[in-house]
């Protein structure tokens, strides 16, 4: 099915439980066609997010289409785009951060990006949750 | 390029919710033909490869899914949809 060429798709949250029950019902509704990775909590295994944890899970799920990243709270919007901005840059511009709800963003992100869509439409359908 | 219409009626327990909703659309994207739901024979209709505008349509049990298409593998596309609703989309 051409699978590692689906958009992939990045969950970072502050928990890692949350980031891990986002990536698990991304697995069960969408299956196992996209490229998933989900990430959460700091170095220390207490709330928050780490840099490297993110660059670390968007290495995992880094499809040459490119890779949507759905975050939660405040720092882990911050910390993406800083994680975003150490990728190499030929992977920059295939790397977008949805302006979305977490689990319902990932969600439908997965689905538009299971059917073959380019990043731009999986970012959009995500994104479409905000406009109503 | 053709219109195909067909109908099918909800007789899984949610209907269609979140899981059915995800599966209906990846199913549609499969097609090249523009291909469209509604709960009424005359519409509005809604862009079956939208999951976000599927999730909203929220059909229950016992209501009858209307869907068409248009285009070259309509007829394919359209008796795949009504397939899936008939299977219960695969969850019971």
């Amino acid at each position: 099915m051409g699978e590692q060429k689906n958009v992939g798709i990045v969950i970072v949250s502050h928990s890692a439980k949350v980031a891990e029950g986002a990536a698990d019902m991304v697995r069960q509704m969408v299956g196992d066609s996209v490229p998933l990775a989900a990430v959460g909590g700091n170095a220390d295994g207490g709330l928050g997010t780490d840099v490297g944890a993110i660059m670390g899970a968007i290495d995992k799920a880094w499809s040459e289409s490119g890779v949507a990243i759905l975050v939660d709270l405040g720092g882990a919007e911050t910390n993406s785009e800083m994680a975003v901005e150490m990728m190499p840059e030929e992977r920059r511009e295939r790397i977008v951060i949805c302006n979305a709800p977490l689990v319902e963003g990932a969600v439908m992100a997965a689905t538009e990006a299971s059917g073959g869509s380019p990043l731009a439409a999986v970012r959009a359908t995500a994104e479409e949750l905000m406009g109503g | 390029m053709q219109e195909v219409k067909a109908h099918a009626l909800l007789t899984n327990e949610v209907g269609l919710h979140a899981r059915p909703s995800v599966k209906l659309t990846q199913l549609a994207k499969r097609f090249a033909s523009t291909v469209e739901i509604a709960i009424a024979a005359d519409g509005p209709w809604t862009d079956a490869k939208s999951p976000v505008k599927i999730m909203r349509v929220k059909a229950a049990k016992g209501e009858t899914l209307f869907m068409r298409a248009n285009g070259t593998d309509a007829e394919a596309a359209v008796s795949a949809l009504a397939d899936l609703v008939n299977r219960k989309f695969d969850e019971e």
